[in-house]
């Protein structure tokens, strides 16, 4: 048990570094569309390895299976999330013209 | 370890904080827009990793829940349009 729980405590260091350069890149970038990388890529990686060291710290099927799914949802909806927003900037057909 | 996570905890408290940073001072809407999906994940993240903390394994139940309910906000934000046009 040793050696997983020093796993998970780097696989949850590893992910909140991620997670707070995404959101330093979200707050310092200087365009949109580059601040939506660093909003879908980075956070996205976050989540995953926080995830991946909650599931090293107590490791069972059904929550590895669970933390599956929800990492397959986040990525589909940052993904189609991504693309809307990205059309939205680069047309500026939005409400307001923006 | 339980600290561990309680230390992450506040540190993605504080991201999610940092976010709002972006709301108030973003030039377009889909700059604000884009803080609300940081919130939005932000806010799985803090439940999954309060999950051994608070000893409570139904937060991840919850997380699921809210990742379903994030792709809706950017899908009805962006589909809107100025009234005047047809879609």
């Amino acid at each position: 048990m040793a050696v997983l729980d020093g796993l998970a405590a780097a696989l949850i260091l590893a992910g909140l570094f991620f997670f707070v350069a995404g959101t330093v890149g979200l707050l310092r970038l200087p365009d949109a569309l580059s601040r939506l990388h660093a909003l879908t890529k980075a956070d996205n990686l976050g989540l995953f390895l926080l995830a991946l060291g909650l599931l090293a710290a107590n490791p069972e099927p059904f929550l590895g299976l669970k933390l599956l799914l929800i990492w397959l949802l986040v990525m589909a909806a940052a993904a189609t999330g991504a693309h809307l927003i990205a059309k939205r900037a680069v047309r500026g057909d939005g409400e307001d013209g923006s | 370890m339980n600290e561990l996570f309680a230390v992450a905890a506040l540190v993605l408290l504080f991201t999610l904080g940092a976010g709002l940073v972006r709301v108030v001072i973003g030039p377009t809407p889909t700059d604000r827009l884009m803080a609300a999906q940081l919130m939005g994940t932000t806010g799985i993240a803090t439940l999954l990793v309060l999950v051994p903390v608070l000893r409570a394994p139904a937060l991840v139940d919850v997380a699921l829940v809210f990742a379903l309910l994030a792709a809706v906000a950017a899908a009805a934000f962006t589909r809107r349009r100025r009234p005047a046009e047809e879609n």
